[in-house]
Protein backbone atom coordinates (compact mmCIF):
# COMPACT_ATOMS: atom_id res chain seq x y z
CA UNK A 1 0.00 0.00 0.00
CA UNK A 2 1.29 3.22 -0.71
CA UNK A 3 0.36 5.96 1.88
CA UNK A 4 0.42 9.03 -0.73
CA UNK A 5 -1.72 7.40 -3.07
CA UNK A 6 -4.51 6.59 -0.59
CA UNK A 7 -4.32 9.77 0.00
CA UNK A 8 -5.22 11.46 -2.61
CA UNK A 9 -7.56 9.18 -3.05
CA UNK A 10 -9.71 9.32 0.12
CA UNK A 11 -9.36 13.08 -0.85
CA UNK A 12 -10.77 12.14 -4.30
CA UNK A 13 -14.02 10.28 -2.93
CA UNK A 14 -15.10 13.40 -0.74
CA UNK A 15 -14.52 15.56 -3.70
CA UNK A 16 -16.47 13.25 -5.68
CA UNK A 17 -19.21 12.97 -3.13
CA UNK A 18 -19.62 16.53 -2.49
CA UNK A 19 -19.82 16.56 -6.57
CA UNK A 20 -23.70 15.11 -5.64
CA UNK A 21 -24.23 16.59 -2.20
CA UNK A 22 -24.36 19.38 -2.69
CA UNK A 23 -23.01 20.74 -5.75
CA UNK A 24 -24.97 18.63 -8.09
CA UNK A 25 -28.16 19.26 -6.06
CA UNK A 26 -27.67 22.93 -5.73
CA UNK A 27 -26.66 23.18 -9.64
CA UNK A 28 -30.38 21.67 -10.51
CA UNK A 29 -32.36 23.38 -7.83
CA UNK A 30 -31.08 26.29 -9.08
CA UNK A 31 -32.52 26.09 -12.44
CA UNK A 32 -36.45 25.08 -11.29
CA UNK A 33 -39.03 27.00 -9.83
CA UNK A 34 -39.38 28.24 -6.49
CA UNK A 35 -42.05 26.09 -5.96
CA UNK A 36 -39.58 22.66 -6.55
CA UNK A 37 -36.43 23.72 -4.66
CA UNK A 38 -37.01 21.33 -2.25
CA UNK A 39 -38.11 18.18 -4.11
CA UNK A 40 -34.76 18.85 -5.96
CA UNK A 41 -32.53 18.74 -3.28
CA UNK A 42 -34.60 15.38 -1.63
CA UNK A 43 -34.21 13.40 -4.68
CA UNK A 44 -30.61 14.34 -4.60
CA UNK A 45 -30.40 13.20 -1.04
CA UNK A 46 -32.73 10.05 -1.60
CA UNK A 47 -30.91 8.77 -4.49
CA UNK A 48 -27.15 9.05 -3.27
CA UNK A 49 -28.27 7.20 -0.19
CA UNK A 50 -29.77 4.14 -1.88
CA UNK A 51 -27.30 4.18 -4.61
CA UNK A 52 -24.81 3.45 -1.84
CA UNK A 53 -26.60 0.69 -0.02
CA UNK A 54 -27.22 -0.93 -3.61
CA UNK A 55 -23.45 -0.61 -3.93
CA UNK A 56 -23.18 -2.60 -0.73
CA UNK A 57 -25.56 -4.78 -1.56
CA UNK A 58 -24.88 -6.24 -5.16
CA UNK A 59 -23.56 -3.56 -7.03
CA UNK A 60 -20.31 -3.15 -6.33
CA UNK A 61 -19.76 -7.44 -6.85
CA UNK A 62 -21.59 -7.03 -10.24
CA UNK A 63 -19.56 -4.85 -11.55
CA UNK A 64 -16.04 -5.14 -9.95
CA UNK A 65 -15.87 -8.98 -9.28
CA UNK A 66 -15.12 -11.98 -11.55
CA UNK A 67 -14.54 -12.23 -15.21
CA UNK A 68 -17.55 -12.08 -17.06
CA UNK A 69 -17.50 -9.95 -20.46
CA UNK A 70 -21.10 -8.73 -19.56
CA UNK A 71 -21.32 -8.74 -15.69
CA UNK A 72 -19.52 -9.67 -12.70
CA UNK A 73 -20.37 -12.17 -9.74
CA UNK A 74 -21.70 -12.34 -6.39
CA UNK A 75 -18.73 -13.49 -4.63
CA UNK A 76 -18.20 -9.66 -3.19
CA UNK A 77 -22.15 -10.08 -1.95
CA UNK A 78 -22.63 -7.65 0.78
CA UNK A 79 -18.48 -6.63 0.39
CA UNK A 80 -18.90 -10.28 2.15
CA UNK A 81 -14.93 -11.16 1.73
CA UNK A 82 -13.32 -7.56 2.14
CA UNK A 83 -10.42 -7.28 4.62
CA UNK A 84 -8.74 -4.34 5.85
CA UNK A 85 -5.62 -5.07 4.73
CA UNK A 86 -6.46 -6.14 1.36
CA UNK A 87 -4.81 -4.14 -1.98
CA UNK A 88 -7.06 -3.40 -4.90
CA UNK A 89 -5.24 -5.24 -7.62
CA UNK A 90 -3.32 -2.85 -10.18
CA UNK A 91 -3.00 -0.32 -7.84
CA UNK A 92 -1.57 0.69 -4.61
CA UNK A 93 -4.10 1.92 -2.55
CA UNK A 94 -6.74 -0.68 -0.47
CA UNK A 95 -9.56 -2.36 -1.72
CA UNK A 96 -12.22 -0.62 0.93
CA UNK A 97 -10.89 2.69 -0.37
CA UNK A 98 -11.41 1.74 -4.27
CA UNK A 99 -14.91 0.52 -3.03
CA UNK A 100 -15.66 3.54 -1.94
CA UNK A 101 -14.05 6.18 -4.70
CA UNK A 102 -16.35 3.80 -7.40
CA UNK A 103 -19.43 3.92 -4.82
CA UNK A 104 -19.75 8.12 -5.33
CA UNK A 105 -19.37 7.63 -9.34
CA UNK A 106 -22.23 5.14 -8.52
CA UNK A 107 -23.94 7.55 -6.71
CA UNK A 108 -23.52 10.82 -8.91
CA UNK A 109 -24.93 9.02 -12.37
CA UNK A 110 -28.33 8.24 -11.46
CA UNK A 111 -28.35 11.77 -9.72
CA UNK A 112 -27.22 13.14 -12.99
CA UNK A 113 -30.48 11.93 -14.61
CA UNK A 114 -32.77 13.63 -11.67
CA UNK A 115 -32.57 16.92 -14.13
CA UNK A 116 -34.61 15.07 -16.94
CA UNK A 117 -37.96 14.40 -14.70
CA UNK A 118 -38.26 17.30 -12.33
CA UNK A 119 -40.95 19.50 -11.20
CA UNK A 120 -43.23 16.38 -11.96
CA UNK A 121 -42.10 13.13 -11.38
CA UNK A 122 -44.29 11.21 -8.00
CA UNK A 123 -41.22 10.60 -5.53
CA UNK A 124 -41.89 6.86 -5.38
CA UNK A 125 -40.63 6.77 -9.14
CA UNK A 126 -37.92 9.03 -8.56
CA UNK A 127 -36.44 5.58 -6.08
CA UNK A 128 -37.93 2.79 -8.11
CA UNK A 129 -36.26 4.21 -11.44
CA UNK A 130 -32.89 5.13 -9.67
CA UNK A 131 -32.60 1.95 -8.15
CA UNK A 132 -33.61 -0.13 -11.22
CA UNK A 133 -31.31 1.73 -13.39
CA UNK A 134 -28.27 1.44 -10.98
CA UNK A 135 -28.51 -2.27 -10.82
CA UNK A 136 -29.33 -2.36 -14.92
CA UNK A 137 -28.18 -0.18 -16.68
CA UNK A 138 -24.63 1.46 -14.44
CA UNK A 139 -23.55 -1.39 -13.12
CA UNK A 140 -23.06 -3.12 -16.27
CA UNK A 141 -21.84 -0.90 -18.56
CA UNK A 142 -19.09 -0.32 -15.47
CA UNK A 143 -18.42 -3.91 -15.58
CA UNK A 144 -17.93 -4.26 -19.06
CA UNK A 145 -15.34 -0.89 -19.27
CA UNK A 146 -13.77 -0.72 -15.62
CA UNK A 147 -14.75 -4.11 -14.98
CA UNK A 148 -12.57 -5.84 -16.89
CA UNK A 149 -15.57 -6.73 -19.55
CA UNK A 150 -16.08 -6.92 -23.19
CA UNK A 151 -15.89 -3.25 -23.75
CA UNK A 152 -12.30 -3.27 -21.45
CA UNK A 153 -11.38 -6.17 -23.87
CA UNK A 154 -11.97 -4.04 -26.80
CA UNK A 155 -10.15 -1.45 -26.08
CA UNK A 156 -12.49 1.21 -25.10
CA UNK A 157 -10.88 4.50 -23.34
CA UNK A 158 -12.72 5.77 -21.12
CA UNK A 159 -10.93 7.51 -18.51
CA UNK A 160 -13.63 8.86 -16.04
CA UNK A 161 -16.69 8.30 -17.28
CA UNK A 162 -17.59 9.87 -20.34
CA UNK A 163 -19.29 6.98 -21.47
CA UNK A 164 -20.03 5.00 -17.78
CA UNK A 165 -21.16 8.10 -16.77
CA UNK A 166 -22.30 10.55 -18.80
CA UNK A 167 -23.72 8.79 -21.99
CA UNK A 168 -25.56 6.30 -19.26
CA UNK A 169 -27.14 9.62 -17.55
CA UNK A 170 -27.86 11.25 -20.72
CA UNK A 171 -29.50 8.94 -22.78
CA UNK A 172 -31.51 7.49 -20.20
CA UNK A 173 -32.54 11.04 -19.17
CA UNK A 174 -33.55 11.59 -22.95
CA UNK A 175 -35.93 8.55 -22.78
CA UNK A 176 -37.42 9.19 -19.21
CA UNK A 177 -38.30 12.64 -20.04
CA UNK A 178 -39.65 11.15 -22.92
CA UNK A 179 -42.01 9.05 -21.70
CA UNK A 180 -43.32 10.85 -18.67
CA UNK A 181 -43.66 13.61 -21.16
CA UNK A 182 -43.75 17.80 -20.70
CA UNK A 183 -43.95 19.98 -17.49
CA UNK A 184 -47.28 21.89 -17.53
CA UNK A 185 -46.74 24.45 -20.00
CA UNK A 186 -44.26 23.60 -21.88
CA UNK A 187 -41.83 25.20 -23.37
CA UNK A 188 -43.11 28.51 -21.77
CA UNK A 189 -42.11 27.24 -17.92
CA UNK A 190 -41.07 29.91 -15.24
CA UNK A 191 -37.38 30.96 -15.77
CA UNK A 192 -34.83 29.25 -12.72
CA UNK A 193 -35.69 30.63 -9.50
CA UNK A 194 -32.17 30.77 -8.41
CA UNK A 195 -29.23 31.59 -10.80
CA UNK A 196 -26.75 32.49 -8.35
CA UNK A 197 -27.47 28.95 -7.04
CA UNK A 198 -26.73 27.56 -10.02
CA UNK A 199 -23.13 29.19 -9.99
CA UNK A 200 -22.27 28.15 -6.62
CA UNK A 201 -23.60 24.31 -7.49
CA UNK A 202 -21.54 24.63 -10.64
CA UNK A 203 -18.08 25.71 -9.71
CA UNK A 204 -18.49 23.19 -5.91
CA UNK A 205 -19.03 20.67 -9.04
CA UNK A 206 -15.83 22.00 -10.73
CA UNK A 207 -13.65 21.22 -8.06
CA UNK A 208 -15.00 18.44 -7.09
CA UNK A 209 -14.21 17.08 -10.79
CA UNK A 210 -10.77 17.45 -9.53
CA UNK A 211 -11.42 14.59 -7.74
CA UNK A 212 -13.65 12.22 -10.10
CA UNK A 213 -10.77 12.86 -12.96
CA UNK A 214 -7.50 13.33 -11.08
CA UNK A 215 -8.94 10.66 -8.84
CA UNK A 216 -9.26 7.78 -11.50
CA UNK A 217 -5.53 7.77 -12.07
CA UNK A 218 -5.92 6.22 -8.82
CA UNK A 219 -2.90 6.92 -7.39
CA UNK A 220 -0.93 10.49 -6.57
CA UNK A 221 1.38 11.26 -9.61
CA UNK A 222 2.28 12.91 -12.78
CA UNK A 223 -0.77 10.74 -14.09
CA UNK A 224 -3.40 12.69 -11.46
CA UNK A 225 -1.31 15.87 -11.93
CA UNK A 226 -2.02 16.08 -15.79
CA UNK A 227 -5.80 14.97 -15.27
CA UNK A 228 -6.31 17.95 -13.02
CA UNK A 229 -4.70 20.36 -15.12
CA UNK A 230 -6.56 19.36 -18.52
CA UNK A 231 -9.55 19.06 -16.49
CA UNK A 232 -9.27 22.56 -15.26
CA UNK A 233 -8.28 24.04 -18.69
CA UNK A 234 -11.00 22.47 -20.52
CA UNK A 235 -13.55 23.76 -18.50
CA UNK A 236 -12.44 27.08 -18.15
CA UNK A 237 -12.21 27.20 -21.98
CA UNK A 238 -15.68 25.73 -22.30
CA UNK A 239 -16.91 28.58 -20.00
CA UNK A 240 -15.24 31.39 -21.67
CA UNK A 241 -16.83 29.84 -25.51
CA UNK A 242 -20.28 29.70 -24.26
CA UNK A 243 -20.23 33.49 -22.71
CA UNK A 244 -18.54 34.24 -26.69
CA UNK A 245 -21.69 32.02 -28.23
CA UNK A 246 -24.37 33.83 -26.00
CA UNK A 247 -22.78 37.33 -26.29
CA UNK A 248 -22.63 37.59 -29.75
CA UNK A 249 -26.23 35.47 -30.31
CA UNK A 250 -27.85 37.44 -27.35
CA UNK A 251 -25.94 40.55 -27.23
CA UNK A 252 -25.33 39.70 -23.25
CA UNK A 253 -23.38 36.82 -21.76
CA UNK A 254 -25.65 35.38 -18.97
CA UNK A 255 -24.37 33.76 -15.87
CA UNK A 256 -26.16 30.77 -16.53
CA UNK A 257 -24.99 29.99 -19.77
CA UNK A 258 -21.32 30.64 -18.54
CA UNK A 259 -21.31 27.57 -15.75
CA UNK A 260 -23.67 25.42 -18.25
CA UNK A 261 -20.41 25.96 -20.30
CA UNK A 262 -18.47 24.98 -17.25
CA UNK A 263 -20.11 21.77 -17.26
CA UNK A 264 -20.27 20.90 -20.91
CA UNK A 265 -16.11 21.42 -21.10
CA UNK A 266 -16.24 19.21 -17.66
CA UNK A 267 -18.52 16.29 -19.23
CA UNK A 268 -16.34 16.08 -22.49
CA UNK A 269 -13.11 16.17 -20.94
CA UNK A 270 -13.92 13.56 -18.59
CA UNK A 271 -13.18 10.21 -20.60
CA UNK A 272 -10.07 12.10 -21.97
CA UNK A 273 -8.52 13.61 -18.70
CA UNK A 274 -6.28 10.68 -18.22
CA UNK A 275 -5.13 10.63 -21.53
CA UNK A 276 -4.48 14.37 -23.37
CA UNK A 277 -1.75 16.91 -22.30
CA UNK A 278 -2.91 20.89 -22.13
CA UNK A 279 -3.82 21.48 -25.58
CA UNK A 280 -6.25 18.52 -25.69
CA UNK A 281 -8.15 19.72 -22.85
CA UNK A 282 -8.11 23.30 -24.57
CA UNK A 283 -9.65 22.02 -27.77
CA UNK A 284 -11.93 19.56 -25.75
CA UNK A 285 -13.11 22.34 -24.13
CA UNK A 286 -14.45 24.55 -26.87
CA UNK A 287 -15.59 21.98 -28.44
CA UNK A 288 -17.49 20.51 -25.98
CA UNK A 289 -19.02 24.01 -25.41
CA UNK A 290 -19.98 24.66 -29.09
CA UNK A 291 -21.78 21.37 -29.60
CA UNK A 292 -23.53 21.03 -26.23
CA UNK A 293 -24.96 25.02 -26.73
CA UNK A 294 -26.55 23.65 -30.17
CA UNK A 295 -26.84 19.78 -28.58
CA UNK A 296 -29.23 21.61 -25.52
CA UNK A 297 -31.83 23.83 -28.62
CA UNK A 298 -31.85 20.57 -30.47
CA UNK A 299 -33.48 18.80 -27.89
CA UNK A 300 -35.86 21.59 -26.70
CA UNK A 301 -36.62 22.86 -29.95
CA UNK A 302 -36.01 19.38 -32.87
CA UNK A 303 -37.07 16.59 -30.25
CA UNK A 304 -39.56 18.91 -28.59
CA UNK A 305 -38.76 16.47 -25.61
CA UNK A 306 -38.69 18.67 -21.82
CA UNK A 307 -35.35 16.95 -20.72
CA UNK A 308 -35.47 19.95 -18.39
CA UNK A 309 -32.11 20.68 -16.78
CA UNK A 310 -30.56 19.56 -20.36
CA UNK A 311 -28.50 16.09 -19.04
CA UNK A 312 -28.66 14.28 -22.62
CA UNK A 313 -27.57 18.10 -24.35
CA UNK A 314 -24.46 18.99 -21.67
CA UNK A 315 -23.94 15.32 -19.61
CA UNK A 316 -24.68 13.04 -22.74
CA UNK A 317 -23.43 14.83 -25.91
CA UNK A 318 -20.03 16.27 -24.11
CA UNK A 319 -19.40 12.58 -22.20
CA UNK A 320 -19.82 11.46 -25.95
CA UNK A 321 -18.01 13.76 -27.57
CA UNK A 322 -14.96 13.57 -25.78
CA UNK A 323 -15.31 9.80 -25.90
CA UNK A 324 -15.33 10.24 -29.54
CA UNK A 325 -12.44 12.85 -30.22
CA UNK A 326 -9.60 11.34 -27.94
CA UNK A 327 -8.16 9.45 -30.12
CA UNK A 328 -7.12 11.77 -32.08
CA UNK A 329 -6.21 14.94 -29.31
CA UNK A 330 -4.12 11.88 -26.94
CA UNK A 331 -1.17 12.66 -28.80
CA UNK A 332 -1.07 16.62 -29.45
CA UNK A 333 1.74 18.57 -28.10
CA UNK A 334 3.60 18.30 -24.93
CA UNK A 335 2.20 15.97 -21.88
CA UNK A 336 -0.08 13.34 -24.29
CA UNK A 337 0.05 9.36 -24.10
CA UNK A 338 0.44 7.06 -27.06
CA UNK A 339 -2.28 5.07 -28.24
CA UNK A 340 -2.04 1.19 -28.43
CA UNK A 341 -3.19 0.98 -31.84
CA UNK A 342 -3.73 3.20 -34.87
CA UNK A 343 -5.94 6.25 -34.41
CA UNK A 344 -9.02 5.06 -36.83
CA UNK A 345 -8.80 1.64 -35.35
CA UNK A 346 -9.48 3.25 -31.65
CA UNK A 347 -11.82 5.49 -33.26
CA UNK A 348 -13.34 2.96 -34.31
CA UNK A 349 -13.46 1.34 -31.16
CA UNK A 350 -15.00 4.54 -29.34
CA UNK A 351 -17.99 4.38 -31.62
CA UNK A 352 -18.56 0.91 -31.15
CA UNK A 353 -18.57 1.26 -27.34
CA UNK A 354 -20.27 4.48 -27.92
CA UNK A 355 -22.86 2.63 -29.41
CA UNK A 356 -23.29 -0.29 -27.30
CA UNK A 357 -23.55 1.91 -23.95
CA UNK A 358 -26.22 4.24 -25.94
CA UNK A 359 -27.94 1.12 -27.17
CA UNK A 360 -28.26 -0.37 -23.39
CA UNK A 361 -29.10 2.64 -21.62
CA UNK A 362 -31.74 3.36 -23.99
CA UNK A 363 -33.69 0.60 -24.36
CA UNK A 364 -32.95 -0.58 -20.77
CA UNK A 365 -34.30 2.54 -19.49
CA UNK A 366 -37.22 2.47 -21.75
CA UNK A 367 -38.12 -1.05 -19.62
CA UNK A 368 -37.37 0.43 -16.16
CA UNK A 369 -39.61 3.43 -16.84
CA UNK A 370 -42.81 0.91 -18.37
CA UNK A 371 -42.16 -1.13 -15.09
CA UNK A 372 -42.27 1.93 -13.24
CA UNK A 373 -45.17 3.23 -14.26
CA UNK A 374 -46.89 -0.04 -13.71
CA UNK A 375 -45.78 -0.64 -9.84
CA UNK A 376 -46.33 3.39 -8.61
CA UNK A 377 -46.87 5.70 -11.58
CA UNK A 378 -44.80 8.36 -13.54
CA UNK A 379 -46.29 11.81 -12.99
CA UNK A 380 -48.22 13.32 -9.96
CA UNK A 381 -51.36 14.85 -10.56
CA UNK A 382 -51.47 18.37 -12.77
CA UNK A 383 -53.01 20.14 -9.27
CA UNK A 384 -50.11 18.80 -7.68
CA UNK A 385 -47.46 19.59 -10.49
CA UNK A 386 -49.28 23.41 -10.77
CA UNK A 387 -48.50 23.75 -6.78
CA UNK A 388 -45.43 22.47 -6.79
CA UNK A 389 -43.86 19.22 -5.89
CA UNK A 390 -42.19 20.83 -2.31
CA UNK A 391 -45.36 21.28 -0.63
CA UNK A 392 -47.76 18.29 -2.66
CA UNK A 393 -44.60 15.67 -2.50
CA UNK A 394 -43.13 16.61 0.92
CA UNK A 395 -44.96 18.40 2.57
CA UNK A 396 -42.21 21.62 2.72
CA UNK A 397 -41.87 24.83 1.64
CA UNK A 398 -38.91 26.32 0.09
CA UNK A 399 -38.77 29.67 0.99
CA UNK A 400 -40.98 31.58 3.94
CA UNK A 401 -40.46 35.36 3.31
CA UNK A 402 -42.29 37.72 5.00
CA UNK A 403 -44.30 35.78 6.91
CA UNK B 1 -57.12 64.97 1.81
CA UNK B 2 -55.49 62.32 -1.45
CA UNK B 3 -54.16 59.52 -1.56
CA UNK B 4 -51.36 59.40 -4.46
CA UNK B 5 -50.28 56.09 -5.25
CA UNK B 6 -46.83 56.02 -7.51
CA UNK B 7 -45.82 53.41 -9.60
CA UNK B 8 -42.17 53.82 -10.09
CA UNK B 9 -39.06 52.21 -11.39
CA UNK B 10 -37.01 50.54 -8.65
CA UNK B 11 -34.27 52.48 -9.45
CA UNK B 12 -35.81 55.81 -9.09
CA UNK B 13 -36.46 55.22 -5.46
CA UNK B 14 -34.19 57.70 -3.81
CA UNK B 15 -34.65 60.58 -5.89
CA UNK B 16 -38.37 60.12 -4.99
CA UNK B 17 -37.79 60.37 -1.88
CA UNK B 18 -35.30 62.59 -1.87
CA UNK B 19 -37.23 65.06 -4.36
CA UNK B 20 -40.67 64.57 -1.32
CA UNK B 21 -38.25 64.91 1.15
CA UNK B 22 -36.99 68.58 -0.06
CA UNK B 23 -41.17 69.38 0.37
CA UNK B 24 -41.69 68.61 3.20
CA UNK B 25 -43.53 65.31 2.57
CA UNK B 26 -42.81 63.37 5.65
CA UNK B 27 -44.25 59.74 5.17
CA UNK B 28 -44.70 57.27 2.81
CA UNK B 29 -44.98 53.60 2.04
CA UNK B 30 -43.23 51.17 -0.64
CA UNK B 31 -44.17 48.10 -1.59
CA UNK B 32 -42.38 46.06 -4.03
CA UNK B 33 -45.05 45.21 -6.68
CA UNK B 34 -44.73 43.44 -9.79
CA UNK B 35 -47.09 44.48 -13.22
CA UNK B 36 -47.23 45.50 -16.62
CA UNK B 37 -48.38 48.11 -18.47
CA UNK B 38 -46.93 49.61 -22.01
CA UNK B 39 -43.75 47.85 -20.87
CA UNK B 40 -45.72 44.29 -21.73
CA UNK B 41 -43.18 42.88 -19.54
CA UNK B 42 -39.33 41.78 -20.52
CA UNK B 43 -37.66 38.90 -22.10
CA UNK B 44 -34.78 36.90 -20.56
CA UNK B 45 -32.82 33.92 -22.17
CA UNK B 46 -31.42 31.31 -19.85
CA UNK B 47 -29.57 28.33 -22.10
CA UNK B 48 -30.72 30.22 -24.96
CA UNK B 49 -34.14 29.86 -24.35
CA UNK B 50 -36.23 32.87 -24.24
CA UNK B 51 -38.46 33.26 -21.31
CA UNK B 52 -40.94 36.69 -21.21
CA UNK B 53 -41.37 37.74 -17.76
CA UNK B 54 -44.89 39.23 -18.16
CA UNK B 55 -44.73 40.80 -15.04
CA UNK B 56 -42.08 43.25 -14.50
CA UNK B 57 -40.76 44.61 -11.09
CA UNK B 58 -42.00 47.71 -9.88
CA UNK B 59 -42.39 49.80 -7.12
CA UNK B 60 -45.16 51.42 -5.71
CA UNK B 61 -45.26 54.45 -3.29
CA UNK B 62 -48.40 55.44 -1.34
CA UNK B 63 -48.75 59.36 -0.02
CA UNK B 64 -51.04 60.50 1.61
CA UNK B 65 -51.45 64.44 1.37
CA UNK B 66 -53.66 67.28 2.52
CA UNK B 67 -55.48 68.46 -0.99
CA UNK B 68 -53.77 71.84 -1.36
CA UNK B 69 -50.27 69.92 -1.47
CA UNK B 70 -51.18 67.24 -3.58
CA UNK B 71 -50.59 69.17 -7.02
CA UNK B 72 -46.96 69.32 -5.42
CA UNK B 73 -46.11 66.09 -4.92
CA UNK B 74 -47.50 64.85 -8.07
CA UNK B 75 -45.00 66.85 -9.88
CA UNK B 76 -41.99 66.11 -7.30
CA UNK B 77 -42.72 62.47 -8.04
CA UNK B 78 -42.96 62.46 -11.82
CA UNK B 79 -39.96 64.88 -12.17
CA UNK B 80 -37.59 62.61 -10.28
CA UNK B 81 -39.15 59.44 -11.72
CA UNK B 82 -39.37 59.94 -15.38
CA UNK B 83 -36.31 58.81 -17.33
CA UNK B 84 -38.83 59.53 -20.49
CA UNK B 85 -38.92 55.66 -21.52
CA UNK B 86 -41.64 53.20 -21.64
CA UNK B 87 -41.93 52.06 -18.02
CA UNK B 88 -41.60 55.12 -16.28
CA UNK B 89 -44.85 53.73 -14.32
CA UNK B 90 -47.77 55.86 -13.04
CA UNK B 91 -49.06 58.17 -10.98
CA UNK B 92 -53.02 57.83 -9.73
CA UNK B 93 -54.90 59.77 -7.10
CA UNK B 94 -57.56 59.19 -4.49
CA UNK B 95 -59.63 60.94 -2.30
CA UNK B 96 -58.88 60.01 0.82
CA UNK B 97 -62.13 60.38 3.76
CA UNK B 98 -60.29 59.89 6.89
CA UNK B 99 -56.73 59.50 8.61
CA UNK B 100 -56.06 58.47 12.10
CA UNK B 101 -52.75 58.74 14.10
CA UNK B 102 -52.53 55.26 15.84
CA UNK B 103 -50.42 56.53 18.72
CA UNK B 104 -52.24 60.08 19.71
CA UNK B 105 -55.58 59.42 17.56
CA UNK B 106 -55.45 62.33 15.91
CA UNK B 107 -57.52 62.81 12.64
CA UNK B 108 -57.37 63.50 9.47
CA UNK B 109 -54.67 66.41 8.36
CA UNK B 110 -53.21 66.26 11.95
CA UNK B 111 -52.24 62.96 11.19
CA UNK B 112 -50.51 63.05 8.39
Amino acid sequence: MDSGDTAWILVSTALVLLMTLPALAFFYAGLVQAKNVLSVLVQCVAVACLASVLWLICGYSLAFSGTGPWLGDFSALFLNNLTRGAIHPGTHIPETLFVMFQMTFAIITPALIIGAYVERIRYAAVLLISGLWLLFIYVPVTHWIWGGGWLARLGTMDYAGGLVVHLTAGISALVIAWRLGRREGFPRINPPHAPWMVMVGASMLWVGWFGFNAGSALSAGGDAAMAMLVTHLSAATATLVWMGIEWTSFGKPSLVGAVTGTIAGLATITPASGYVGPIGGVILGACGSVVCYYAVHFVKRGLKTDDALDVLGVHGVGGTLGTLLLPFLVSLGAGGTTLARPVWDQFIVQIEATLAVGLWSAIGTLVIVFVTAKLVGLRVSRDDEIQGLDYASHGETGYHINV
Amino acid sequence: MKFIIAIIQPHRLDQVREALLAIGINGLTVTEVRGYGRQKGQKEIYRGAEYSISFVPKLKIEIATADNRATEVIDAIQAAARSGKVGDGKIFVLDLEQAIRVRTGEANEDAL
